[in-house]
Order: structure tokens, then C-alpha cells, then sequence
């Protein structure tokens, strides 16, 4: 596949790369998308004949699941490999994987491992386009777009807007995507968890770092509340969850002494009584679930622009024109 | 030992140890220095080269290799890395125990040096073992290795995590007259670190080891030698912290040696940008705060030995995500070339004390025979064409790993022949 003509290059392994034009062009070429998922027949024909193989090293059902329908509402033929663990304790190194998916000559590679650098690693050595679906702590690209697409959906803008993201930022590829796409499309950004679990000098990337979660209610436009790995427990990063949703855990309570109206996000799965209460992760100021239809949409985007397509015509080509 | 006698003709000799440095003539006989001075006659039959333009210097010494044999042969073996040294220069090496299975006992020191010897090449000399079968428990047979020639103590690719077995090698050391070398790094604090902890770990998301691991069993090992009064050798010494208490302590008198490597005096974590693998060991590439620091104790003679950390890998092995590659890279056929042109070719030391980092201090350090072009003592002797440009390429070593940072760089500055014994082991 050529993507001499995509507007993205070849890859997309992570948002620090990007420019703030390419981030709101995938943004843009996402919307014409939304509206295909709503059909009765949600399909159109951009991807016919390419050939898209999934591959998860770590489980994930949500984010394969989001992939896989972009995909089939592109009309991509898909092969999902999925392997728990790492390749490398399968006896399979990364390095044989490219090896053979590139001897079976397809198009795109959707990957999430649990190495950071790993999409890197596989997109250096096999000519598909490799798509980020999370590496390590690293990056989880398209993650990102479906949030700043959600947020400028429901606030009209990401320029001057106020964004913290809350909890575990030292193990989340979430955060460091979210840090640095809103970073680059002009929002502030801040993060507030415990300091157990944020990482070396996380302010140098330029966001604002809160100790206390309440003045990070107080500032924010916004809160990405990410999932807390119940493993970080054992690790000893945090003395307990009952603990954790005493001092970091988003409560009505919370909102309610801020005073204002602010904007929930949460990637999912949700800890529910843990980083998020339920009156929360149900109630109206969120917008979880229009995160997870914005994901479908946002791959479509990054597809079909790796493809070769153009952004502007993206319109068209959901009315049945190939990439 | 019958070979011709060498006289190495017209060289500029540099020999801190008898404070040398102008054109002289070097003349072998019999293992052994035989004669230092101006216009000698070539005794009959002897070899005679001209080093005219060339650097004549005490044969270089690496206290710090990793051979890989026996258990890891496909990175490298005894002979390979041996090959791999006279190529770089060096005349003595010493090989780390921490091989499968670990070197801690006489009868593995004796494969060792056996190997060493039939080599034929550059002399390599066994460290044993700080641990039986280095698990950190008990101490291994120190006295019987040390007969059968090990000349220092380690643990080394694992550091020595219970303080109260390290006071007890250091005690015990000072009754054989050796040095216990240590690799200063509290794995509670490094854990599963893959590189130095600080923006770049930030940034691309790697698990970082901070500075505070090494620097708190530097000073550990230092107040232990204090105490004790054995001789604390640190190994691959990599922050700015770790520095200063070693130049503090030296100055109190404790029994310290120390080791910077050429990778630490050269790169940052910046190398490791990409994810680049080749660019990942233990202790990791620091900040170029470090960087000044190791060199600033490079100069003052802080860190008085210049070591490679030589650490072969299969290609296989680092053609992996990073958290998934082993540590260390390669180091005996580009240390003199790095040194030449990144140390010495920017000012920072000169030749006469690069000399003595890489020759002079290190037989010191472990009481080994060389470092000196003083009559008499062995012939050991390195040449070097310091105008030599060349550029690293890793499928010209003689290493069976190539596993480098530096590959493409262009260097100024080659061993041309390196003399053993008195015979000729390696020439360009």
C-alpha cells in the first residue's frame, strides 16, 4: 500500500509527533464518520480490498472491539491475533511477528503491546501502516483523539480550555497522549494523583500538577478520571482503594462544592467506587459513552487519512468512493 | 619463552609511571622490558618497527569485561573477546564471573584462565565470584580462587544487596590483598528500570532508574570500606552525586578505586531516544549533568580507571522492544578510538593521563603486572597512530557481538599493535 499520499505518513504510533494541523485534521475528518454508524446499513465501501490484522499482546476488549467495527464500516477485510502475555515468553519475538505479517502482505497492523516503543519497533521494519492501539506506558493515540473529539463536541473548543487528567499518570499511555495532542491544540492541561504515581518531573512536559484533587476541580473545564490497574495496589503505589477514593476519587460531593459545570471523561473500564462514584460515572455531566461512539468514528478517520485519503474528501467517500 | 627480541623505533613514549613523554626507542627481550633509550642498536635477530609518528605507551588495561564463557558462547567466549581486546589495544583484561555457571570456585577460575591461555592473545585474568554462586548469601572460597588467580571480587551484573555480606568480603579481602569491585545499585529503588529516570523515561513512557539507586550504595560501600579498611573498587560509576562522595571520600583516606566508562563519559539518555536499544545498560546513560561530573572526575583522577563494562549480546536479543532487551553494549574495540577522540581530542585530559586511566591505574588498582614501561617489567606495550581516522563499524569486530551505540562514528586515534609478553598479538 502507497501512503506516499497520506497526510499522516505511514504510521500513527503515538500524538507527540503530530502537529496541531494534523490533530485537528484527523479531528475534522472524523466528524463526516459519526454519521455512518448511525445508518441501517453501516457500511461504505473506502477500504475494500485492504487487508487489517489486529494484533493485541494484551487483553483489551473495548479498544479491539472499536477498531474492528471502524474497520468493518470501512469495509476492510480483518484478522484479529490476540495473545496474552508477553510475545517474547511465547517464544515469538516481535521482530519474527513483522517478519511474518510481512511475508503475508497486508495492509495495516492495529497493535497494543505492553513495551513502550513497541508500535515504533514494528513500524521501523515492515512497510504496512502500524496504528497504536497502545504501547506500554508510552502512547495510545487514537485514545486521545476520541477525547479531544468528545471535548470539542460538547465545549465547542479545545484552544484556553482547562483540562486535568486524574490518577495513575506514571503507568498511563492515556495520559501522555491526552498531555501532549491537548498541549498541542492550545488547551491547558494539568494532572493531579498521588505522587506515588506520577512520573520524574511530569510538570516539564508542561502541565500543571495538583497535590489536592479538590483544587483540581476548582481549576478544570474538564476531568479525565482514568482507571486505576487494581494491580497498582500490590505494587505498593497506594496504600489501599478505599484510601484512594477518599483523597483522588471523583464524587458528586466534589463536583458539587466546585460549583460549576465540568466536563467527566473516563477511557473505561470503570473502578466504580474507586477513581469514580457512581452518581458520577452516571450522572449528567458526563460523557462516557459518547467517548466510546467518538472511538469508532476516530479510527475510521485515522484509517481511512493512513490510507491515503484525503480529509476533504472524506464526506464523499462516506457516500461510497474507495480511498 | 623463545621469541625475537622487538625494538619499537622512534616513538613517542608516554609512561606516567616514570613520567616519560618524548620520541624514545623500546626495546623487548625475553617477556620483559628490556632496555628504554635514544638510538638503541637492534640486538641480532631482532624485529624492528618503526613507530615514527605513532604513540609507544604501557599495554592498556581493561579491569572491567564481560566474556560470556562458559553458558554464553553465542555472545561471546573466552578467545573471541580476548581477539576483540588485543584489537582494541589492550594487553590484560579482566573477565566478570557472572557467566552460567558463575565463576566461584578455583577449579571455574582455572577454566578461565586455562581458556585465557590458550587463547594466545590478549591476557585475561578471572575476578571471582563475591557470593557462592553469586546469590547473595554466603561468601564464596575467596582464598582459593585468589590462589588459583582471580584478582578481585564481585558480584557483579547483580549488586550486593545485604550490607552485612559486604563488610564481611571487604574484611576478608584485605587477608589476600584484593579488591572487591562492586556494582553500586539498590534494586529496591531501580526495580525493573530499562533507563535513567528523569524527562526522557517521561517522555517515552520507559520505567526509569534514578540516580538516588546508585548513589546509595556508592555511599554505602564507601562508609563499609572506611569502616572495615578493604578495598572498595566501584564499578562504572554514572552520576554526579556518586562522584563527589568518592572524590569526598579519597580524600578522607578510605580505600577506594573507581571506574568511568567511555559510554558515560559520551553519551546522555538522549541516546536512547527511539527506543535504541543499542544505547540500554546498567548503570543506564544519565543526564549531561552526570555526564560532566564523570568526566570532571575522569579528570581529577576521582575515577581513576577507565573501564569498558564490555558486555556482549546477540543481535537476536536486542532487536526487541526496549523493555525487553538485556543491558549493556560493547566496548573493547572502541574505547581507545572514543577516548582518543572525545576525551583526550577535546582537551579534557591529556595523553599522559589517559595513559594512566587506562594503563597505570587500573594494574594499580588490581596489583597487577604492567601499566609501566619501566626496565624490567613485563613487555606489555601498546602502539597507537593517534592521526588514524576510521570509522566503527561493528561487522569489522573481532567480538562475536555487535551490539554498539557508536556504530558509524568516526574516530581519530587506533591501536596499530598490541605486544603481550613480548609478542606481537595483534597489528592493523
Amino acid at each position: 500500500m502507497s501512503h506516499e499520499g497520506s497526510p499522516l505518513g505511514k504510521d500513527l504510533v503515538g500524538i507527540e509527533p503530530l502537529s496541531a494541523d494534523q490533530i485537528r485534521m484527523i479531528l475534522d475528518t472524523a466528524e463526516p464518520f459519526k454519521e455512518i454508524s448511525k445508518r441501517e446499513i453501516k457500511k461504505v465501501p473506502v477500504l475494500r480490498g485492504k487487508t487489517i490484522v489486529n494484533l493485541f499482546f494484551e487483553a483489551s476488549t473495548r479498544t479491539r472491539v472499536s477498531f474492528e467495527f471502524a474497520e468493518k464500516r470501512l469495509s476492510a477485510d480483518t484478522v484479529n491475533i490476540s495473545s496474552s502475555g508477553s510475545s517474547v515468553v511465547k517464544g515469538e519475538t516481535l521482530v519474527d511477528t513483522a517478519k511474518n505479517l510481512e511475508a503475508m502482505a497486508i495492509d495495516m497492523v492495529v497493535m497494543r503491546h505492553g513495551a513502550s516503543g513497541s508500535a515504533k519497533f514494528l513500524a521501523d521494519r515492515i512497510p504496512s501502516n502500524v496504528v497504536n492501539a497502545g504501547d506500554g506506558r508510552h502512547e495510545h493515540p487514537t485514545q486521545a483523539l476520541l477525547d479531544m473529539l468528545t471535548i470539542r463536541d460538547n465545549l465547542k473548543t479545545l484552544e484556553g480550555l482547562k483540562v486535568c487528567i486524574v490518577g495513575d499518570i506514571l503507568h498511563s499511555r492515556v495520559a501522555r497522549s491526552n498531555i501532549y495532542g491537548l498541549l498541542k491544540v492550545g488547551a491547558e492541561v494539568a494532572v493531579c494523583g498521588p505522587q506515588t504515581l506520577l512520573p520524574f518531573d511530569i510538570g516539564s512536559l508542561g502541565v500543571h500538577v495538583f497535590r489536592r484533587v479538590e483544587e483540581a476541580i476548582e481549576w478544570a473545564d474538564v476531568l479525565n478520571v482514568l482507571r486505576l490497574q487494581l494491580e497498582r495496589m500490590k505494587g505498593g503505589f497506594i496504600p489501599s482503594l478505599r484510601e484512594y477514593n477518599r483523597f483522588f476519587g471523583i464524587t458528586n460531593q466534589r463536583l458539587e462544592a466546585a460549583g460549576k459545570d465540568i466536563l467527566i471523561l473516563h477511557p473505561g473500564p470503570m473502578n466504580r467506587g474507586v477513581e469514580i462514584d457512581s452518581d458520577v460515572a452516571d450522572g449528567d455531566q458526563q460523557v462516557i459513552l459518547d467517548q466510546v461512539t467518538n472511538g469508532v468514528a476516530i479510527r475510521m478517520a485515522v484509517l481511512y487519512l493512513l490510507a491515503g485519503g484525503r480529509p476533504e474528501s472524506a464526506e464523499a467517500a462516506k457516500a461510497g468512493g474507495a480511498a | 619463552m623463545s621469541v625475537r627480541p622487538i625494538l619499537i623505533r622512534g616513538g613517542r613514549v608516554v609512561d606516567p609511571s616514570q613520567g616519560l613523554d618524548r620520541p624514545m626507542d623500546v626495546l623487548l627481550a625475553d617477556g620483559t622490558i628490556a632496555r628504554l633509550g635514544d638510538d638503541l642498536d637492534a640486538p641480532e635477530g631482532a624485529e624492528v618497527m618503526d613507530a615514527g609518528g605513532k604513540l609507544v605507551t604501557p599495554g592498556l588495561i581493561d579491569v572491567h569485561v564481560h566474556l560470556r564463557e562458559p553458558g554464553g558462547e553465542h555472545k561471546e567466549t573466552i578467545a573471541s573477546g580476548a581477539r576483540a581486546a588485543a584489537a582494541g589495544g589492550f594487553t590484560t583484561i579482566c573477565a566478570m564471573p557472572n557467566t552460567e555457571p558463575a565463576i566461584d570456585t578455583a577449579a571455574a577460575v582455572g577454566f578461565v584462565m586455562a581458556e585465557g591461555q590458550r587463547a594466545g592473545s590478549t591476557r585475561v585474568l578471572p575476578v571471582g565470584c563475591l557470593s557462592k554462586g553469586r546469590a547473595g548469601q554466603e561468601l564464596a572460597e575467596v582464598g582459593e580462587m585468589v590462589d588459583a588467580g582471580a584478582v578481585a571480587i564481585t558480584d557483579d551484573g547483580s549488586p550486593v544487596m545485604d550490607s552485612g555480606l559486604m563488610r564481611l568480603a571487604l574484611e576478608y579481602s584485605l587477608n589476600f590483598g584484593i579488591p572487591v569491585a562492586d556494582h553500586p545499585e539498590d534494586v529496591g529503588l531501580s526495580r525493573d528500570g530499562a533507563m535513567n529516570e528523569g524527562l526522557v523515561s517521561t517522555r517515552l513512557g520507559l520505567r526509569g532508574k534514578p540516580n538516588a539507586s546508585e548513589d546509595i550504595h556508592i555511599v554505602r560501600d564507601l562508609l563499609l570500606a572506611e569502616f572495615t579498611g578493604g578495598h572498595i573498587h566501584l564499578q562504572h560509576v554514572s552520576t554526579a552525586y556518586g562522584v563527589e562522595a568518592i572524590r569526598q571520600a579519597k580524600a578522607r583516606g578510605v580505600q577506594v578505586t573507581a571506574e568511568a566508562t567511555p559510554h558515560h563519559l559520551i553519551l546522555t539518555d538522549e541516546a536512547v531516544e527511539g527506543y535504541r536499544t543499542e544505547a540500554k545498560m546498567n548503570p543506564p546513560l544519565r543526564t549531561a549533568e552526570d555526564r560532566d561530573a564523570v568526566r570532571e572526575g575522569l579528570r581529577d583522577g576521582t575515577l581513576d580507571t577507565l573501564a569498558t563494562d564490555h558486555a556482549p549480546h546477540h543481535y537476536d536479543e536486542k532487536e526487541a522492544a526496549f523493555d525487553d532487551a538485556p543491558n549493556g553494549i560493547v566496548g573493547l574495540e572502541t574505547s581507545l578510538g572514543l577516548v582518543l577522540t572525545h576525551v583526550v581530542g577535546e582537551g579534557l585530559i591529556d595523553l599522559s593521563i589517559m595513559v594512566e586511566r587506562m594503563s597505570l591505574a587500573p594494574a594499580q588498582a588490581f596489583h597487577l603486572s604492567g601499566g609501566t614501561l619501566a626496565q624490567d617489567s613485563v613487555a606489555d606495550v601498546t602502539i597507537i597512530d593517534p592521526d588514524l581516522e576510521w570509522t566503527v563499524d561493528p561487522k569489522t569486530f573481532l567480538s562475536r557481538s555487535s551490539n554498539t551505540p557508536f556504530a558509524g562514528w568516526t574516530l581519530k586515534g587506533r591501536a596499530t599493535t598490541t605486544i603481550v609478553d613480548g609478542r606481537v598479538v595483534w597489528s592493523l
